[in-house]
């Protein structure tokens, strides 16, 4: 059962006032994540939108020791914090339990630049967990596109509206054979609590990536940000899953569409709603566009129902 | 270990409003009716700013910026967005 | 008293028994040649329990400084080592030590940068480096490296600031030569244990390099600056209690030979000096009043005592192996001649770049070119 929300610990990591935009999904995800791994912790950044909405020196709004490093390095910088505090503790410098090593970073910083570090600390199996937060684009340098940009969206660097499908990153980091995958989005608290503490009690390299809906980046409403999420959910364009030593499950709703109990709902809705598919929706091909953002949908469905038949 | 450190590394201190008096970037403030809240906590969960008391249900106005996340998400229709004067 | 003990052992090894000495704690890597027997040597020790520390294989030399890095701001005491390229791709990393003012000591083994591709040692990589804020000794011989790494740990963990200690590929890296490894407990006294004042610490929640305003930013790189001056003295006293413990001395922030009443003086770094002792005994031989000043230290450039040891009105041969691009002749010369005007007008600078890609530099070459520079 998930966790429910009356459940949820009390604790703050995230504290109010800090710089990040109203009904910022990254944040609001992160809070989730200070309650399941608690003030034991070591945070480690890169630049995106959480740098630049952390404080600026000499304030923080974050209650967990933090260091911001080289945009190309949240996989190795993290294998160097985890490797130091159990020589250290091995060594009786560190005194208690070993602090939980985690990583903070954007789809930009996982998906492409931050790509051969992270595939590397995972081919190592290093002992942290690394949190992609994915608004789908470079949302702190005003939104260009990443390799987690969707078929078909307009970022200011794909102004008829980006040409190629994301890469399936989850999916990539469940072939490097570490212990836990898994991924969330911000509509569902609970089953996003239950996978980091899932992750933060199971040794070696884990990977968690949440969905977070930029309101700025694809152009909807701001306090529609969970509707977002739960709307990408339900048409399919989001799956949550979890693969322990990798064997993939579904999680609710997601597992509905994935048995076939329930179809994914038509993703018209879903991107009708969202500012970044207009220029798409008002262009000449717009129905074969549409097709092609379903189609792409439907493919890594139809994948990862097959793909999780694989337990070998 | 000395819990000091010298001014010439770039550190920084937990403390709330490091990003300022937040509740000044509002234009609209959540309102809670709490004859209609039934304190399900909705609310609380998906705030992102961590301005909701998750017992009484109130909002600190100070840091709060006025998302509108917690009345599009209040099951009940507790919380109404008014304008900010 | 335990005695010390003497072996042969290649300028890699000799780098890698001083990381042990040095009892480091984590140590990331990359293969590149000619560094890559430093990573085999430490990942050997680390495996049959000789070196309690964890190696880090990681998958290129970017993420190696980065690593590197964050240990040192969990509080680690972290060493690595690279070469050429790899030293390259570094180079933003570097910077990130620097400015976050992280004790990491790194040996780069000196090769000429690809293009076109070579394997053997020029200057080029580490004076590429130049303004990245670290600290940059060059060594002359393996004993001289296993030295140096232990007194850039002493230096680096007294003022927060990164140490490369250079020594050229092959010459120094592949070459046996005699090693006198001290005992333990005599590095133990040298180089205490390693106790940041500062760390990553959830005991303490404090964040490491935040956006930071003009206001801010600007007194920390001035602060960086002013406490890279501020080393010398550091470098210095290093050396001296380091000959008082071990009783050896390669030289403070510089070495000389036969410097006193020199009329013409060799001046260079990394292995060509130690050839170079040789060419000036072959120039008294032929009576020329020849000696030679070598930087040990690149950065800080060793103003004061460079102008203090050149005699009256010498000839100053500056033997550079690497280009400064767009100037004519070298980077040595440059730096030299920037810090002579105006305070020792008197002596005359002369340059030759030789040795690039591992040219063969023999005594008897240098002792001639110098030869021919008196000429020109």
């Amino acid at each position: 059962m998930t966790t429910s929300i009356k459940k949820l610990p009390d604790i703050e990591l995230v504290l109010s006032g800090n710089g990040a935009c109203g009904g910022c999904p990254a944040t609001m995800a992160l809070r989730i994540v200070g309650k399941a791994l608690g003030p034991n912790a070591i945070m480690l950044l890169t630049p995106s939108c959480s740098v630049a909405s952390m404080g600026m020196t000499p304030k923080l709004g974050y209650n967990w020791p933090c260091i911001n490093i080289t945009f190309a390095t949240a996989g190795s910088s993290s294998s160097g914090i985890t490797h130091a505090v159990e020589i250290m503790k091995e060594k009786g410098r560190l005194q208690g339990e070993l602090p939980t090593v985690f990583a903070w970073v954007g789809d930009g910083g996982t998906y492409d630049i931050g790509f051969q570090a992270l595939s590397a600390a995972a081919e190592r199996n290093d002992n942290f967990i690394f949190f992609c937060y994915n608004n789908e684009a470079y949302s702190n340098t005003g939104v260009q596109r990443s390799g987690a940009t969707p078929r078909g969206a307009f970022t200011t660097t794909t102004p008829t509206g980006k040409r190629q499908p994301k890469k399936n990153m989850a999916q990539l980091m469940l072939e490097h054979n570490i212990p836990y995958v898994a991924t969330a989005t911000v509509a569902y608290p609970g089953d996003l609590y239950d996978k980091v503490v899932k992750a933060k009690n199971t040794p070696g390299m884990k990977y968690i990536e949440i969905l977070a809906p930029c309101y700025l980046g694809w152009q909807f409403d701001m306090p529609d940000t969970v509707q977002m999420s739960r709307m990408a959910v339900r048409s399919g364009a989001w799956l949550l899953w979890e693969a322990e030593n990798g064997k993939i499950s579904f999680n609710n709703p997601s597992s509905l569409i994935i048995n076939g109990k329930k179809g994914a709902a038509p993703v018209d809705e879903y991107v009708m709603k969202q500012g970044r598919f207009n220029r798409l929706l008002k262009s000449p091909d717009a129905a074969s566009r549409i097709a092609e953002i379903q189609g792409d949908i439907n493919r890594t469905i139809d994948f990862m129902r097959e793909r999780a038949k694989i337990t070998i | 270990m000395k819990s000091v450190t010298k001014a010439y590394r770039p550190i920084s201190w937990p403390m709330l409003g490091a990003g300022g008096d937040t509740g000044s970037w509002r234009t609209h403030r959540p309102v809670v009716d709490t004859q209609i809240c039934t304190k399900c906590q909705i609310c609380w969960v998906y705030c992102p700013e961590a301005v909701i008391d998750r017992k009484e249900i109130t909002i600190d106005y100070r840091y709060c910026k006025g998302c509108g996340v917690c009345a599009v998400e209040c099951p009940t229709g507790a919380i109404s967005m008014e304008k900010e004067e | 008293m335990k005695a010390a003990q003497v072996i042969m052992e290649t300028g890699t090894k000799a780098a890698a028994l001083a990381v042990k000495s040095a009892r480091v704690d984590v140590v990331p890597g990359y293969p590149i040649t000619p560094q890559t027997s430093i990573m085999e040597a430490i990942a050997a020790m680390v495996e049959n329990g000789e070196l309690n520390a964890r190696f880090i294989p990681v998958e290129g030399e970017h993420s190696v400084l980065a690593a590197a890095v964050a240990a040192s701001a969990t509080g680690a005491r972290v060493f690595t080592a690279t070469s050429a390229n790899g030293l390259l791709y570094m180079h933003e990393v570097l910077h990130m030590a620097s400015g976050g003012r992280l004790p990491v000591v790194m040996c780069n083994v000196n090769r000429g940068i690809f293009a076109p591709w070579t394997l053997w040692a020029d200057h080029q990589d580490s004076f590429a480096q130049r303004d990245t804020g670290w600290i940059q000794y060059h060594c002359s011989s393996n004993q001289e490296v296993f030295n140096t790494i232990l007194q850039a740990f002493r230096v680096a963990e007294q003022i927060n600031i990164p140490v490369m200690v250079n020594f050229d590929g092959f010459a120094i890296s592949h070459c046996l030569m005699p090693l006198t490894i001290p005992p333990q407990e005599d590095i133990d006294r040298f180089l205490p244990p390693h106790e940041p004042e500062w760390r990553l610490d959830p005991a303490h929640p404090s964040s490491f390099s935040n956006v930071t305003m003009a206001a801010e930013y600007a007194p920390f790189r001035q602060m960086l600056s002013d406490d890279i001056m501020a080393s010398i003295p550091l470098v210095k006293q290093a050396a001296q209690e380091y000959q008082d413990i071990t009783g050896m001395w390669d030289g403070d922030t510089i070495d000389t030979y036969r410097l006193e009443d020199a009329e013409v003086v060799a001046f260079a770094v990394n292995s060509m000096a130690a050839e170079l002792r040789l060419s000036v005994d072959i120039l008294r031989e032929q009576g020329v009043k020849a000696g030679l000043l070598r930087p040990r230290l690149y950065l800080p450039f060793p103003t004061e005592d460079i102008i203090d040891a050149l005699p009256q009105n010498a000839q100053v041969m500056v033997l550079d192996r690497n280009y400064n691009f767009g100037h004519p002749g070298g980077i040595l010369a440059s730096e030299l001649k920037s810090v002579l005007y105006g305070r020792r007008n008197d002596i005359t600078v002369k340059n030759r770049v030789i040795g690039i890609g591992g040219i063969d530099l023999t005594r008897r070459f240098m002792a001639d070119e110098i030869r021919a520079m008196m000429d020109e």
